[in-house]
């Protein structure tokens, strides 16, 4: 049995009193890519957000490598949501890249070339080393993704947390995260990936949790990713999008 | 008078001297802090915190004078300036969390109460105190006249501690203001960080109280720092750029009201400052106005220089043979203009891409014309195959005037258009038009 990278135990987290997610339990072996699936309003970036400690939670423990968050943060690298910053914020790519380094570079000291070099080699790992100095506004939705991806890479954690990579960017883009991903497997590392494509988890994916405010199931991807398991996690919503498919099929037909 | 004004521009008296120094430097300090709370979306809590002030000015001084002490000696009003502005920050905080209130409305609620509050204590000071309380009406609009060298001093020392701080902590408050979520992920006290950049504000705010009046002096937060970013899409930049815009206004605007004090300091500091933005607004190397008219104007030169060149090329395309083609039939292919056809004509004629003949009425591709209508047709039918291609994604991603292709999709992409291209048409030929008959027809 591989040692266990992340843990959440009875995981339940509240706004305005309203519980968005419900004792939440799972573990992550060490070495997996792990997708976290679920429809909207699900809790996925809640899930990601509390095991951070960036909001309270009414209850539960999350251990990372066997410790508190906040022993083990320097192992974890996270890539919020692409739409929870403003992109007009007057930095380059470069820079936001080397805001994975702030912690090793240290309170009130400045950054040094070193620190900019291994931010750029970030850069070159994604595909984007060229765009270094763009203005983060002028670059793509895919390169803005990249740029977030590299950010957390610089770290060279053993944990990564990501909040959708994956939404909206292009084929190439998609590609080369994923590409990156095993790669990153390869190496070790563990990393826990927020999903919306239901159809690319098999194929990306060894290691799934399906969540809808509380883990439906959890392990193995060949295990638990069945119809089944999606059906009570996406509930009503997915038989509705089944008979949508098959009536407009027999329209087709039909015609 | 003249004499006076000479003593003014020269600096010559020593607390004018001071007192304009030192409310360059609040100037400097404020529009440094200003870009930080401009980009973390705060620029109006220096406002309420500006207007919630009032109340405590006048009740430190009752106070004060009640306790038989010096009613006007600024630490002290400024001590109590602070105590309520910071009451009034608070309150909006329980408005917005008690109530359903939005903070836009708490801040209207709370900014015009305290103010209220402050006007109405003003009014029973100076009742109790004729003559005793004048020169306290100066913090409501500003003003330099009243000001002593000590307390010119005090506003610089606490403005430079300000300014230490924000380069201190420089790249916290940037990451901070960036991207708050990841802050936290990498285990910043990002409520300890935010509350030191909040005392920033609210220190250059109360200091800036006196010079440049409540009513005012989120102006001179808010103004450089807008500004500066028509220069810059770099954070150091920008506050390098708001600083020294701030404190030039904050130097002229002293100055001005120095030599004629019936103009209060505020006012003219807040409209050297409104006049830098102005100017920035029009001028400013990256945003600014004309920057981005003209930009647009060549961007539509050039879409008229590359529709131009590409029909002329598609034309001999579709019959070799000819030598050169008429100007009636060009105008039929697109929607433009005979005037405007004319213009691109005689433009591209004029660059050499094409030739006319005496009469001007026909036109054909010179040389150099040909190769770059080959290479603008090849691009344009790139970008047609890519959208076909990716319809899914490819709206956010298509930049037509990029100069090349290469530059805004990966190679991958470019590398399979590119086969996509060759397989179907053969290496040596042009690739046909993907939507040929559409266009000619």
């Amino acid at each position: 049995m591989d040692p266990i990278a992340l843990s959440v135990d009875d995981l339940t987290v509240a706004y305005h009193r309203k519980p968005v997610i419900w004792d939440v339990e799972f573990e992550i072996p060490q070495g997996k890519l792990v997708g976290v699936v679920g429809p909207n309003g699900a809790g996925k970036s809640t899930l990601l957000k509390a095991i951070m400690d960036l909001i309270p939670k009414a209850s539960g423990r999350v251990e990372v490598f066997g410790k508190p968050y906040h022993q083990s943060l320097h192992r974890v690298g996270y890539v919020p949501q692409r739409e929870s910053v403003d992109w007009d914020f007057p930095v380059d790519a470069l820079d936001v890249v080397t805001m994975g380094l702030y912690r090793r570079v240290g309170w009130c000291l400045p950054i040094r070339k070193k620190h900019r070099d291994a931010a750029r080699e970030a850069l070159a790992r994604v595909g984007i080393a060229d765009l270094a100095h763009r203005q983060i506004s002028q670059l793509s939705g895919g390169q803005q993704q990249r740029t977030f991806l590299a950010r957390a890479l610089v770290q060279d954690a053993d944990l990564y947390l990501m909040d959708e990579p994956l939404a909206a960017v292009d084929a190439a883009t998609e590609a080369a995260i994923v590409e990156l991903l095993k790669q990153m497997q390869a190496d070790g590392k563990t990393a826990v990936v927020i999903h919306h494509d239901l159809q690319s988890v098999p194929e990306y994916f060894d290691h799934v949790v399906l969540l809808n405010m509380r883990v439906v199931a959890s392990g193995r991807t060949e295990d638990v990713f069945t119809n089944e398991n999606l059906q009570k996690t996406y509930g009503g919503r997915l038989t509705l999008l089944d008979e949508a498919t098959e009536a407009m099929r027999r329209r087709e037909r039909g015609i | 008078m003249s004499e006076h004004l000479w003593r003014v521009l020269s600096l010559q008296d020593h607390n004018t001297r001071v007192v304009i120094f030192g409310t360059a430097i609040l100037g400097f300090a404020a529009g440094l802090v200003g870009c930080l709370t401009l980009l973390r979306r705060r620029a109006l809590v220096g406002d309420a915190l500006a207007h919630a002030a009032l109340p405590g000015i006048a009740g430190a001084f009752l106070i004060a004078t009640a306790m038989g002490g010096e009613g006007k000696s600024l630490p002290i009003l400024l001590a109590g300036a602070t105590v309520s502005g910071l009451f009034g920050i608070v309150s909006i905080l329980l408005i917005r969390k008690m109530t359903r209130i939005k903070e836009d409305a708490a801040l209207g609620i709370i900014l015009s109460v305290y103010f209220g509050l402050g006007v109405a204590l003003l009014g029973i000071v100076t009742q109790m105190n004729r003559g005793n309380a004048a020169g306290l009406e100066s913090f409501i609009y500003g003003k330099t006249a009243t000001m002593t060298a000590g307390d010119a001093r005090l506003i610089a020392v606490a403005s430079a501690i300000c300014v230490l701080i924000c380069i201190a902590l420089l790249k916290e408050f940037k990451l901070l203001c960036f991207d708050e979520a990841f802050a936290g992920a990498r285990g910043y006290p990002v409520v300890l960080l935010d509350a030191v950049l909040m005392s920033v504000v609210v220190v250059v705010t109360i200091v800036g109280l006196q010079a440049v009046g409540l009513v005012l002096v989120i102006a001179l937060l808010v103004i450089p720092a807008a500004s500066a970013r028509f220069w810059t899409d770099r954070l150091v930049v920008m506050m390098v750029i708001a600083s020294v815009l701030g404190m030039t206004g904050s130097f002229v605007g002293a100055a001005v009201s120095a030599m004629l004090p019936r103009l209060p300091s505020g006012a003219m500091i807040v409209l050297a400052a409104g006049f830098g933005f102005l100017v920035s607004f029009l001028i400013g190397t990256r945003r600014g106005v004309l920057v981005r008219l003209w930009r647009r104007r060549k961007l539509n030169e050039s879409i008229d220089h590359q529709h131009l060149l590409r029909e002329l090329y598609e034309m001999f395309e579709l019959d070799p043979s000819r030598v050169s083609v008429p100007y009636e039939e060009l105008l039929e292919r697109r929607s433009w203009s005979r005037k405007r056809l004319r213009r691109m004509l005689e433009q591209a004629s004029r660059e050499g891409w094409i030739t006319e003949n005496v009469s001007k009425m026909e036109f054909a591709l010179t040389d150099r014309g040909e190769t770059e209508a080959k290479r603008l047709t090849r691009r344009h039918r790139l970008w047609e195959l890519y959208l076909i291609r990716y319809a899914d994604i490819a709206p956010q991603r298509v930049d037509r005037d990029a100069d090349a292709i290469e530059h805004v999709l990966e190679p991958e992409i470019v590398a399979e258009l590119e086969t996509l291209l060759d397989n179907e048409l053969g290496k040596t030929r042009m690739p046909d038009d993907p939507h040929a008959d559409g266009v000619a027809s």
